[in-house]
C-alpha cells in the first residue's frame, strides 16, 4: 500500500494497541503539483495523444514483454483482438500460449485464471463486459480474494481481472452495471478505475505487477477517448501507485470526488461552474476504489469545506455513499454544508435514449447539484 | 467436508433428534430406501452411483474419438427431395408449409432491413438469425400456444411463429409505446404474454435452469389439475451457451427433477468469434445430453421437416411418464454476423460463407421442395419478397414516428408496487409539469401528462 492509510474508527481501535497509529502526513503539497494538466493540450516535446484503448493495449503489451509468467485470456482476446479491440495485435506478438481464447464460460476461464495464479503465474483475465463477471464471481470473491488469506500466506493470487464496467450506450439493465461498490466491498481485493490514458496505462501495469488481485474497472465509452500523455507515462517503467488518486483540477470552493468516466463530466461541469459562477472547484480522480486514497479528499475537503461526490453506480451503499461516510468520520468540523451524492438512478439501467440519459449522471446534473450546495 | 454436506447432515440430525419427533414419512422412504449394499458373488456393480454396470477384468479407457458420432435426422436434402422414398411424405398440410415458409421469409427480410438500419444509427444494436429460421420456425410449430418458450437471442423465427407481429417487432426495437418491454431493454430482447416466451435476458444461458423450473411448475400445476391440456417448456440456446455452468446444471436439475422440457441446441458452428472446435472436444452438444440420462436427437437445422417433425416427438416423449426433459441439437451453420457489434470476416472467410450461403440454407431448401411440389414459382417469390419488404419499412418507418411509452413507466415495474418515494416523484413530476406546461414538450409520450396517472 502507498501511503499510510486511515483507519476506520472500529479498527483504529484495534490498531492502536497493536502498533503506533500511522500519522496523517502533510497534505498541501500535494494537492499543488498535479493541477490540471491532463485536459490541456500541452505541445511541449515528447507529449503524445493516445488513446484509452492505445494505452492499455501498450500495458498489457509491455508487462506480457517482461514478465514470462503473465499471460492473457477471455472470450474472443487473441484471434478476434478483443471484443473491444484492447487485446490487438497480441496474439501475433506473443503466440496462442501467452494470448488465449477461451470458450464461453466465464466459471471456467476464471477458475482456471485463479488456479493457474495460485500455482504461481500471473494471469491477465478479461471479461468482455464485468456483467459477464457475474457467472463467475464466486471465483473472484470466493477464491480469488480469499485464498492467500485462508491459506497462511502460502498461495499467491497475483491475477488481475479486467474488462469494461458500468454503462454504454444503449445496452440496457444487464450490461450496465457499475461493480466499483461490489468489489470495493470485499477484503483482499483491490480495485482501480482508470479514467485517461496515463490512469489506464500506469494503473494496469501497477494491476499486473501487484502481487493481490486486482479488479480494474474500465469504461467501453472511454476506450476511443484520446488524452495527451506525457514522455514519461510513454516508457514501459511508467506505473502508478495503487491507492493514490490524482488532483485533476485545483480548486478553492467545493471538492468534486470522482472516478472513470464521471471524473471527465465533473472536470466539463468545474469549467461551467467558473463560468457561470465564478467558483473554483476541484476535481479529485480517484483512480483506486480500493484502497481508497482517504487523506487527499479530507485534505481537499478541509481546504473548500463542501464535498460532492460523482459515480454513476447505484445511489445506495456505494463508492459515493463510502466517501460521504468517511468525509463525515473525518471531515465533519470542515464542512459548511451537507455533502452530497450524484449517483446513477435507483433503477436498472433502462434502454430507451431519454430514459438511459436520465438514469445517469449527466454534466448538467453536477452542475445543478453543486450550484444547490454552494448555494449560488 | 464441503459445506453442502455439512448442512445435509445437520438437517438429518435435526429431523432425527427426539425433540423433532420422528422424520416426516413422505421424505425418509426417497432419501433413505435407495441405499444398495454389495451383494457377493454379483457380476455387476451395485455401488449406488452406478447401477447395473458389469465388472470387467479389461481395463480399458472410453475414447471419444473411438465412439461413433452421433447421426443427424434429415428428412429432406439440400435439393429438397425426400430423402427415404419408403417412408410417407412428411405429416404437413401445404398451407402450414407456405405458413412456416413466409414466416422464415418475413424474418430474413426484417433481418436485413434491420441490420442496415443499424448500421444508419437508427437503433443502438441488432442481431439477425439467417441460417437459423427454420430451427426457430419449425420447432415453435411444433409447440401448442399454451407452451412456455423460453429463448436466447437468435429466435425471431420462434416470435413470429407464434404470432408476434412486425408491429410487436418494431415497437421493441424502437421503444416505443407498442413495445411490451416499455422502452427497457435492448433490442431483439423481445417477450409476449400469450402464446408466452418470456423475454429474452441478455446474460448467456441463464434461461436454461429457468425452464427446467418453469417446466417443473408446469408439471406440478398439471398434477393439481390433471383435466387441463399438458405442456411443455421449449428452450433454446447455441452451443456457444452449453459451454456455461447453468447449461450443465440445468440438465441435470431437469433430469432429476424429471422436468417437461425440450432443450434445442442451434449449433451453428460459431459462438461470436469462437469456432466450434474451440468451444468443446466432444461429439457436439448432444453427446452431453446423453451424459445426463437425457433422450437427445441431432437434427438437421436446415431441413425444417427433420426439425418440426424431431420436435413433435420430443413434445410427446417430454409428457410422458410424468415429465421429462429431452435434447435436441439442431445443427446449422450461421451465415450472419454473430451481431451488429461483430465482424465476422475478422475470423472466418467470406468465401466460406458465401459458399455455405448458396450451397445450403433452410429456406432455399424449403422453397427448392415447394417448387418441386408445384406450391411455389418465381413469380411467388418475387411478390412475397416486394410486399413483404413494403411491409417491413411500413412498420418501420410506422415505428420510429410512433409515440414513446407513457411517462408513469419510466418510475413503474422496479417492484411490483410503486414505491413511495417512485409515487412521490411522479407526484413532484406532475406538479413540475403542471406548472411549466410551456418548458416540457410532452407530444413524444403516450397519453401526455395523463401518462403520469
Amino acid at each position: 500500500m502507498a501511503a499510510p492509510r486511515l483507519f476506520r474508527p472500529a479498527s483504529r481501535v484495534l490498531s492502536s494497541r497493536l502498533s503506533t497509529f500511522a500519522k496523517r502526513p502533510a497534505f498541501a503539497p500535494l494537492c499543488a503539483q498535479s493541477a490540471l494538466r491532463v485536459r490541456s493540450y500541452a505541445t511541449e516535446g515528447g507529449v503524445k495523444e493516445v488513446t484509452v484503448r492505445d494505452a492499455l493495449n501498450e500495458a498489457l503489451a509491455e508487462e506480457l514483454e517482461g514478465n514470462e509468467k503473465t499471460f492473457i485470456l477471455g472470450e474472443e482476446v487473441a484471434q478476434y483482438n478483443g471484443a473491444y479491440k484492447v487485446t490487438r495485435g497480441l496474439l501475433d506478438r506473443f503466440g496462442p500460449k501467452r494470448v488465449i481464447d477461451t470458450p464461453i464460460t466465464e466459471a471456467g476461464f476464471t477458475g482456471l485464471a485463479v488456479g493457474a495464479a495460485l500455482a504461481g503465474l500471473h494471469p491477465i483475465c478479461e471479461f468482455m463486459t464485468f456483467n459477464f463477471a457475474m457467472q463467475s464471481i464466486d471465483q473472484i470473491i470466493n477464491s480469488a480474494a480469499k485464498t492467500h488469506y485462508m491459506s497462511g500466506g502460502i498461495q499467491p493470487c497475483n491475477i488481475t481481472f479486467r474488462g469494461p464496467n458500468g454503462f454504454a450506450a444503449g445496452v440496457a439493465a444487464q450490461h450496465s452495471q457499475d461493480y466499483s461498490a461490489w468489489y470495493g466491498s470485499i477484503p483482499g481485493l483491490k480495485v482501480v478505475s482508470p479514467w485517461s490514458s496515463e490512469d489506464a496505462k500506469g494503473l494496469l501495469k501497477a494491476a499486473i505487477r501487484d502481487p493481490n488481485p486486482v479488479v480494474v474497472l474500465e469504461n467501453e465509452l472511454m476506450y476511443g477517448q484520446a488524452f495527451p500523455m506525457s514522455e514519461a507515462a510513454q516508457k514501459s517503467d511508467f506505473v502508478l501507485p495503487i491507492g493514490k488518486a490524482k488532483i485533476e483540477r485545483a480548486g478553492k470552493d467545493l471538492t468534486i470526488v470522482s472516478l472513470s468516466r464521471c471524473v471527465g463530466q465533473s472536470l466539463t461541469a468545474a469549467a461551467e461552474l467558473k463560468q457561470k459562477y465564478g467558483v473554483d472547484a476541484e476535481v479529485i480522480n480517484l483512480r483506486s476504489i480500493k484502497p481508497l486514497d482517504v487523506e487527499t479528499i479530507i485534505a481537499s475537503l478541509k481546504k473548500t469545506g463542501r464535498l460532492m461526490v460523482v459515480e454513476s453506480g447505484y445511489p445506495m451503499f456505494g463508492v459515493a455513499s463510502e466517501i460521504l461516510a468517511l468525509s463525515m468520520e473525518y471531515g465533519f468540523d470542515y464542512l459548511t454544508a451537507p455533502a452530497v451524492r450524484v449517483t446513477g438512478a435507483e433503477v436498472p439501467t433502462p434502454y430507451a435514449l431519454g430514459l438511459e440519459n436520465m438514469s445517469f449522471p449527466q454534466e448538467d446534473t453536477i452542475v445543478t447539484q453543486a450550484a444547490k450546495l454552494l448555494r449560488v | 467436508m464441503s459445506s453442502k454436506a455439512i448442512l445435509q447432515r445437520s438437517w438429518r440430525a435435526t429431523c432425527r433428534s427426539p425433540r423433532m419427533g420422528a422424520p416426516k414419512p413422505t421424505y425418509a422412504p426417497r432419501r433413505w430406501s435407495g441405499s444398495i449394499s454389495q451383494r457377493p458373488g454379483s457380476d455387476r456393480v451395485l455401488f449406488p452411483g452406478a447401477v447395473n454396470s458389469k465388472f470387467t477384468t479389461d481395463m480399458s479407457f472410453l475414447k471419444a474419438s473411438d465412439l461413433p458420432a452421433i447421426p443427424t435426422y434429415r428428412v429432406i436434402d439440400s435439393d429438397g427431395e425426400l430423402v427415404d422414398n419408403s417412408r410417407a411424405p412428411p405429416d404437413v398440410s401445404d398451407e402450414e408449409v407456405l405458413t412456416w415458409y413466409k414466416n422464415m421469409l418475413s424474418v430474413s427480410i426484417m433481418d436485413v432491413v434491420m441490420f442496415e438500419a443499424q448500421r444508419q444509427g437508427r437503433l443502438s444494436f441488432y442481431m439477425v438469425s439467417a441460417g437459423e429460421e427454420g430451427i426457430a420456425v419449425a420447432s415453435a410449430a411444433a409447440l401448442t400456444p399454451d407452451d412456455v418458450v423460453f429463448a436466447q437471442y437468435r429466435e425471431a423465427g420462434v416470435f413470429q411463429q407464434r404470432g408476434y407481429t412486425l408491429k410487436n417487432f418494431m415497437g421493441q426495437l424502437f421503444a416505443n409505446c407498442n413495445d411490451t418491454g416499455k422502452g427497457r431493454n435492448m433490442p431483439v430482447h423481445y417477450g409476449q404474454n400469450y402464446p408466452r416466451i418470456h423475454t429474452i435476458s441478455s446474460p448467456l444461458a441463464t434461461q436454461i435452469p429457468h425452464a427446467a423450473g418453469a417446466a417443473y411448475a408446469l408439471k406440478m400445476q398439471d398434477l393439481q389439475n390433471p383435466n387441463r391440456e399438458r405442456r411443455i417448456v421449449a428452450c433454446y440456446f447455441g452451443e456457444g451457451a452449453a459451454s456455461e455452468g447453468d447449461f450443465h446444471a440445468a440438465l441435470n436439475i431437469a433430469a432429476t427433477r424429471s422436468c417437461p422440457v425440450v432443450f434445442v441446441c442451434r449449433n451453428n458452428g460459431f459462438a461470436i468469434s469462437t469456432p466450434t472446435l474451440e468451444q468443446y472436444r466432444g461429439d457436439g452438444i448432444a453427446s452431453r445430453g446423453v451424459g445426463y440420462g437425457i433422450d437427445t436427437i441431432r437434427v438437421d437445422g436446415n431441413d425444417v421437416f427433420a426439425v418440426n417433425e424431431a420436435m413433435k416427438e420430443a413434445r410427446r416423449l417430454a409428457l410422458t411418464d410424468g415429465g421429462r426433459p429431452v435434447l435436441i441439437e439442431a445443427m446449422s451453420y450461421r451465415v450472419s454476423h454473430h451481431s451488429t457489434s461483430d465482424d465476422s470476416f475478422a475470423y472466418r472467410a467470406r468465401v466460406e460463407v458465401e459458399d455455405w450461403k448458396r450451397r445450403d440454407n433452410p429456406i432455399i431448401r424449403l422453397r427448392k421442395w415447394l417448387e418441386n411440389k408445384g406450391l411455389w414459382n418465381d413469380e411467388l417469390e418475387q411478390e412475397t419478397r416486394d410486399s413483404m419488404r413494403k411491409a417491413v419499412l411500413k412498420e418501420f418507418s410506422e415505428a420510429e414516428r410512433e409515440k414513446k411509452p407513457p411517462l408513469r413507466e419510466a418510475f413503474a415495474d422496479v417492484y411490483e408496487e410503486l414505491t413511495e418515494e417512485a409515487q412521490a416523484q411522479m407526484k413532484e413530476l406532475k406538479r413540475i409539469l403542471e406548472t411549466y406546461p410551456d418548458e416540457y414538450d410532452l407530444r413524444p409520450y403516450k397519453d401526455g401528462v395523463k401518462g403520469l396517472d
